[in-house]
């Protein structure tokens, strides 16, 4: 009972500190701007962490669909193409037709096969990216102005943006916390847990694990539109394999298969790039170790530290 | 005459060289309960896996309540009302109980696709799983892990999923492996109660819950039914008892 409330109460906490920081930390915009971004990386890992935690399909290519979202944002933008009511549609119905299409493709595959092809597709993107001289090749684009809600919501003000992700961030765990024990939710945990019993229990297990993965990626991309906003600027990087793997991190991090714990996760993992990038360059090596002690004495992540009962991945 | 529930006709399975089912034919009629009998590789267990879908056939027609099946993969033949337990135990190791069944009855209560309502207080779930779970004996253990139970329950567990499904037709493999001399008699007792309402097709080893159990039995050797009948008509039979019977005799 008390490991319970353990947990209950750092998540209320953190949810508290998210709302309040902007008014404690007035006029320090840089850690408002680290916890935005900790904030949109969260919103990628919860979605993540439906198909990896939950699924059991390691992407190794989510970082696809934040490069959608933010490319989404600065193309429109480079077209002078401002409205929101435009941009955000389009980002997330691209979003999950790439889904569909790279999730038909990688889901024939699996094990280390479905890592290697959501990598492969992922660097496509990134590669394409990194060819099309027309949006800054290499350099990307620059997102002068950011999406525009016919006024009733003004992004360029700093704090509104903070709020504006901080409400899609809860959102976001809450529809995930409604879909990962809807009826859905139980076969994406059954595909997981037991996948040829699925089957011969009569479910097409790989239309439902499709539909996650392009759920997964729609919110992704959904990350992307705000990243997009939020650095005001979009390059090949943020699609390079190394952001799926950062994300990987965020997810493992926080512990898999738990509804918060990608939140954990992410805003641990800025914190510790924050920080230690402060102390050397080469954070990195404090860095690495320190992910194999947490998966190797902490297999559940930060979650399972705050005591997460007998029932597992719930 | 109407056409019986299962009706096998002329199916083969060759891998490689070696041919483990043989243009095998055979009938299953709604409600009975047909054992198939035959020594180690006798192409017992691929006949389950052409059955429930696993394996391809090479060739031979699979006809199940008035349908052809022969090429449906496992998921649609099992919502027609095709429901197998596995020789090892294949359960959902780290869901509890009431939700493994609740997993089965989901399976054939329409399409999963609703994303918001919680299915674990969904009643059109959980009652029937209830009802499954007490009608194999399991309803006390219903909020254990499947995981943690004994292997004799996992058995059971296995069946009360099978069941939940509402099957016309039950792929037996083995229900009772590994089980003690209690279990296995309490499993027996469990299926003899379910004659009648579900037809079953069961493989099995120990003779004496063959015989207890079966309306008929077929004996494969070598990949064809050597002979099919009631168990009096094969304990009788000469070629059976020295092909087969007579080994352990």
């Amino acid at each position: 009972m008390m490991r319970f409330n353990l947990r209950i109460v750092c998540t209320a906490s953190l949810v508290l500190a998210l709302a309040l920081f902007p008014v404690i930390l007035e006029g320090q915009s840089f850690y408002i701007g680290v916890l935005s971004r900790a904030m949109i990386l969260s919103i990628a890992a919860l979605s993540l962490n439906l198909i990896l935690g939950y699924g059991n399909m390691i992407s190794f290519g989510h970082a696809a669909y934040i490069g959608i979202g933010a490319y989404t944002v600065g193309i429109f933008a480079y077209y002078e193409i401002y409205d929101g009511f435009i941009q955000w549609p389009v980002g997330l119905a691209v979003s999950a037709a790439v889904a569909l299409i790279f999730g038909a493709i990688s889901l024939r595959t699996k094990g280390v096969y479905f890592i290697m092809i959501t990598l492969a597709l992922t660097q496509m993107l990134y590669f394409l990216g990194v060819s099309v001289d027309e949006y800054g090749a290499d350099d990307g684009l620059v997102i002068d102005i950011r999406s525009e809600f016919g006024g009733y919501v003004d992004l360029e003000n700093r704090v509104t943006l903070y709020y504006t992700i901080f409400v899609i961030l809860l959102a976001t765990i809450a529809g995930m916390h409604r879909l990962i024990n809807s009826r859905f939710g139980m076969v994406i945990r059954g595909s997981r847990s037991n996948e040829a019993r699925m089957r011969a229990l009569g479910y097409p297990v790989d239309r439902y694990k499709l539909t996650a993965f392009v759920i997964a990626g729609v919110i992704c991309g959904l990350a992307g539109l705000l990243l997009g906003n939020y650095t005001n600027f979009v390059n090949p990087d943020m699609m390079h394999w190394t952001r799926s793997g950062e994300l990987i991190f965020m997810v493992v991090l926080g512990g898999m298969g738990s509804v918060f714990g990608p939140v954990f996760g992410a805003i641990a993992f800025l914190l510790l790039e924050e920080f230690l990038s402060d102390l050397t360059v080469h954070w990195q090596i404090i860095f690495g170790p320190f992910l194999i002690l947490v998966v190797l004495f902490a297999r559940g992540g930060i979650d399972s530290l705050l005591g997460r009962g007998g029932r597992g991945h719930d | 005459m109407t056409e019986p529930l299962l009706r096998v006709t002329d199916l083969t399975k060759a891998f490689g060289g070696l041919i483990a089912i043989d243009h095998l034919s055979l009938d299953i009629a709604a409600g009975e309960i047909h054992a198939v009998i035959g020594p180690n590789g006798a192409g017992k267990t691929t006949f389950i896996a052409q059955l429930s879908g696993a394996l391809r056939s090479d060739s031979g027609t699979i006809r199940f309540d008035g349908v052809d099946i022969t090429n449906f993969p496992i998921a649609r033949r099992a919502r027609h009302g095709l429901a197998r337990s596995f020789q090892i135990t294949s359960i959902f190791r780290d869901f509890s109980v009431e939700d493994n069944v609740a997993l089965a009855i989901q399976a054939h209560a329409g399409h999963s696709f609703r994303f918001w309502r919680a299915a674990r207080s969904d009643p059109a779930l959980r009652r029937p799983a209830r009802e499954a779970l007490e009608r194999i004996g399991l309803v006390e253990r219903r909020n254990v892990l499947a995981g943690a139970l004994a292997h004799g329950e996992q058995r059971q567990l296995e069946l009360a999923m099978a069941l939940a499904t509402k099957p016309s037709l039950l792929l037996l493999d083995e229900p009772a492996a590994g089980m003690g001399a209690t279990e296995t008699s309490a499993m027996v007792t469990l299926l003899a109660g379910l004659k009648g309402d579900v037809a079953i097709l069961l493989v099995e080893h120990d003779m004496d819950t063959v015989f207890a159990l079966a309306d008929r039995i077929s004996v494969l050797v070598g990949g064809r039914a050597m002979a099919t009948g009631t168990p009096a008509q094969i304990r009788d039979d000469p070629a059976v008892r020295q092909a087969y019977l007579g080994e352990e005799a």
